[in-house]
Parts: structure tokens; sequence; C-alpha cells
């Protein structure tokens, strides 16, 4: 039973929740939490939210992107107040999760608010000392509908201004007129441009939704990566 | 999660407005219609699919896709009730008759039994009484909507049981195996009913 | 919009596999029943939605495990799995 001690929009369709969850036990970088509301007559959703915030962080946050046609996004972004119980169980994964014991090169593949995961883990990492951090390079891909949508876009501008750090994007429906990066979905040829060789071995965290996912995690293995090296997880069909 | 669920305060799920006596117990209507599968999608090609008919003693009756929709065809307008608890109301389908078929495979010789479990490409089975696919009650269907029945939703043809939960109207439908005594099939198994009345709430085993 | 664009992963039904397990299997390795292929169960494709978890074999869609949970029991079928190996616990998960 947690409860809800801070929300900030991020986008006009996502927001961070940061949480209070009593006993929590920390967690990996990548995790999730398992999200259930129940209504006065017994009506009851359950979802998946994954944790945004780094293992160093005291507080959990999550953020969570409104699905117009949703059951549970909604709420979230809209109805739930500072103040307000939540009822989560987690962290919960032990396969999609970095931690610095890994190593790197990393690659991070994000599509839509599959960002989320990835986030922590760029977290993550930046709370390490200097040494640790020149050890793993990070390479993110992230692609988005509208520039409006991406997430964190001024802590991620941040972050690439360190030497180790290189940020892509993708606007796969429009983008401002002096956009510099690309302007179509995510392929084999972008692949190629912005992520690591073969022979650097990275690992690969791919995240968001589910045909996006799938494409980019096999186009990975095309271009010759060993496919235990490219962890996936799927959002479904919108990127809940 | 614990036992005595905390109330989220101001949640409620969305409702349409739902008209009175249509709606099973524990259901809310929605004018969506949403995929829910239990694998990958079949591609079976036409040419290669047939519908079978098995009786007790393994003699069986097939017919081809264009066998099959030579038979006079019904455009049952029914309710469809989803375990998962939604409804949807007056959905529109072509097909044949259950009891057609039914009637054309004892001419073949197939012997009825008290039972049946509907089988389909990708190994999904379910099963229920042979009494719930009979007297109009039944149908396989290869057309929704006014057009033929997408993939998505169990095409090429799938089976149509409306006044059961649909987990029974099994998506991508190859015949019907009539047996003696009940097994459970694929959900079944799983812990949800034998029969599966949303009028009785016969979600799980052990619902009266 | 087809079964595949819905599916989720082994990721998805972690909580519920914790349930079972009584601890995380997300890393745990699964080998399958129907071809012999190895993957960790966060990389099994999970199909189930609402009314269950229904992992499959990315490799031959075999179902590698099936559990549902309804009222006084949750049944698990782990036909599908031939050889399961779980690693060590890591704090937290």
């Amino acid at each position: 039973m947690a409860t809800v001690v801070e929300l900030h929009n991020e986008t006009q369709r996502a927001r961070t929740l940061v949480l209070d969850v009593p006993d929590w036990p920390g967690h990996r970088a990548g995790q999730h939490v398992d999200v259930r509301l129940v209504a006065e007559d017994g009506y009851q959703a359950q979802r998946s939210y994954s944790i945004a915030s780094a293992p160093e962080t005291a507080a959990v946050s999550l953020t969570v992107e409104r699905l117009d046609d949703g059951e549970v996004s909604p709420y979230l972004c809209d109805a739930l107040g500072v103040g307000d119980g939540l009822e989560v169980r987690g962290p919960i994964g032990g396969y999609f999760v970095w931690d610095f014991a890994q190593g790197g090169p990393l690659l991070l593949v994000a599509g839509g608010s599959g960002i989320v995961p990835l986030m922590a883990m760029l977290r993550h990492h930046a709370a390490a000392d200097a040494g640790a951090r020149a050890g793993v390079p990070v390479r993110l891909l992230y692609s988005a509908r509208h520039l409006g949508d991406v997430i964190y876009r001024a802590e991620l501008e941040q972050l690439a201004a360190c030497p180790e750090i290189r940020t892509s994007f993708a606007l796969t429906r429009d983008a401002p007129p002096d956009w510099n990066g690309y302007r179509r979905r995510i392929d084999r040829a972008m692949l190629e441009e912005v992520g690591w060789p073969v022979a650097e071995m990275p690992h690969a965290f791919v995240c968001g939704p589910t045909p996006l996912v799938e494409s980019v995690a096999n186009l990975l293995v095309e271009l010759g990566h060993a496919p235990a090296r490219v962890r996936t997880e799927r959002f479904g069909p919108t990127g809940s | 999660m614990a036992d005595t669920p905390f109330i989220a305060r101001g949640f409620h799920s969305r409702r349409a407005p739902a008209t009175p006596g249509r709606l099973p117990p524990g259901q809310y209507e929605t004018r969506d219609f949403p995929v829910l599968s239990a694998g990958p999608t079949p591609r079976t090609p036409l040419a290669k699919w047939d519908f079978t008919i098995t009786g007790t003693d393994a003699r069986s009756v097939r017919w081809s896709w264009d066998e099959l929709r030579a038979f006079p065809r019904e455009t049952p307008k029914v309710d469809i009730h989803c375990v998962t608890k939604w409804s949807k109301f007056d959905t529109t389908w072509e097909g044949i008759s259950v009891d057609t078929l039914l009637n054309a495979a004892r001419g073949g010789g197939v012997q009825d039994a008290p039972f049946v479990m509907a089988f389909s490409d990708g190994g999904y089975t379910t099963n229920l009484p042979l009494a719930d696919l009979t007297d109009g009650k039944a149908w396989v269907v290869f057309g929704y909507d006014g057009a033929a029945l997408p993939p998505e939703h169990g095409g090429p043809a799938r089976l149509l049981v409306p006044h059961l939960y649909l987990w029974k109207s099994a998506k991508w439908v190859r015949g019907l195996r009539l047996m003696p005594n009940d097994q459970p099939g694929f959900w079944e198994q799983l812990g949800y009913h034998d029969r599966g009345d949303p009028w009785r709430e016969q979600r799980y085993q052990g619902d009266a | 919009m087809q079964a595949e664009e819905l599916r989720l992963d082994g990721n998805a039904a972690g909580g519920a596999l914790r349930e079972i397990f009584a601890r995380d299997v997300t890393a745990a390795i699964a080998r399958c029943a129907g071809c012999g292929a190895t993957a960790p169960m966060g990389a099994l494709l999970e199909y189930g939605h609402a009314m269950g978890v229904i992992l499959r074999c990315p490799t031959c869609d075999t179902a590698v495990l099936r559990a549902a949970r309804t009222p006084g029991w949750t049944r698990v079928d782990v036909v599908g799995i031939s050889f399961l190996m779980i690693p060590e616990n890591v704090a937290n998960s």
C-alpha cells in the first residue's frame, strides 16, 4: 500500500507519480510494479508500470502515459491526487533489469512509454561515480510520435552532455522544421548508424509497443547481435 | 495483494448505460470488440482447410471450405458475453447452424454423444454439452458484421455459441469431437466452467 | 488488431509467476518441451490477458506454461517445460 507524495506532468499525456511505499525493499533498474485498482462496487483492474526512478533514490517513481480508451491510466493521470493511497505489488522482474555488475556497453531502444524502464537504467548509470560510468558507455535510441510526446526530454539532453552517453531520437508522425533527428520509424539502417557495432557485444534492452519491440529485436539479431544479449519488454499494442 | 482490498478513491470502471435485463450478472456493456487470444493467429490456407465432426466410434465426416459454405446459411444477430466481464449487444454473423452440420454428420454415420470438444487450429479446445449446440443455439460462422470474419476474431471460421460465455465460441474452429464423457478443454483445465452459462454466472469450476 | 500485436512477454506475468513459484522466475531459463529451445521466462510470449497466464515458446509457439487463478485454486500446467534452471536470488528480485 503506497501513498502518493508527489505528482508532476512530464508531457501532455504522461505523468510521474512519486510514491512512498512502506517497507520497500529497494529495486533494480528495469523492474516494474503491478498496480491494482478496486472500485466501491468491487470492480477491479490491474496493470503493470515500470519503475522510473533509480535504485539509488528512496522514493519510487512511476511514469504513466494516458491511453485515451484506457481504464487505469486515465485514473492515474487525472484523478489520483497527492495523499491518495495506491495498491502496488513489487518490485517484479529479474530478466529485463540492468545493474553495473552486468557491464556494458549499453544499447537502449525505446518506443513511446518504453523509455520508462530505460530511464531507470540511465538514472542508475548517472548515480555511479565517474570511473564506473566511463566504463559503461551508453547509446539510446528513442522513438516517439511527436516531439511533445518525448518524456524526460530535458533530463535526456543533460545526460547527453556526458561523454559516455549518446542519445538519438526518431519522430514518426511529425517533427519541427529545425529537427535534426530521424523522421521515420526505427529500421535496420538507423540501428546500424546509432547502435553499437556487433563486435562491441553490447547489452541491448528494447522496450515499448509490441510491434516495435519485436521488429527492433529481430533487426538487432539480423545485424549479428547475440539473441541472449537482446532483452525485450513488450508493452502491448499501444505501449501503455 | 491484500485479501481485503483497498478501495481506490474515485475509481470506477467505464460503463456504457446498459439496457436493463440484457446484461447477465457481473457484466458491463462495451461498444468495442476486444480481441483476446490464447496464442498466435493461425493462418491455414483455405485450400487446406476442412471441418470435421467425429463420433465416438471414430466415424467422421469432413467438409472442405467450399463444401461447408454450400450448406444453407443463417444470419444470427446475438449478444455475446465474455467471461472477462464485457458484453456486446446485437452482433451480426453469417454461417451454418450446427444443427445442419450435425444432421449431415448423422447422415454420414456419426453417432451422437452427450458432450462435445470443439477443436481449433493452434491447439485450442473447449468442451460443452451437445445440448448447448443444438436447437438453433449455435453456428459455425464465417461472416461478421457484413464482411468476411477477420483472422483476429477467428477467421476463416469460428464456432458461435452466444448463450454461453465467449470462450466456448472457439476461434479458428476446425471441428467437433463428440464424447461420451465430459473432458475439459484448454481453459476448463485451468479452472473455467465446463458449461459456462453467463445468466447463472458459471465462470469457474464449481460455480453452480 | 492481431494477437501478435497484443501479446506481451513473461515480464508482464512476473507478478503472477511470483505468486506461484514464491520467487521471481522471470530470469529462470526454461527448456521448451515442444522443440528444445531455451529462453528466460521473461522472454516467453504472453497471451493470457485477463483469463490467465499463457506463456509460449518464441521458437515454436508451444504453450510452455499455462496458469489461471480461480476461486479456491490456482491451476498450473507446466507440461511445456521440460527443464527449468532458476538462478540464485539476486537482492530485490
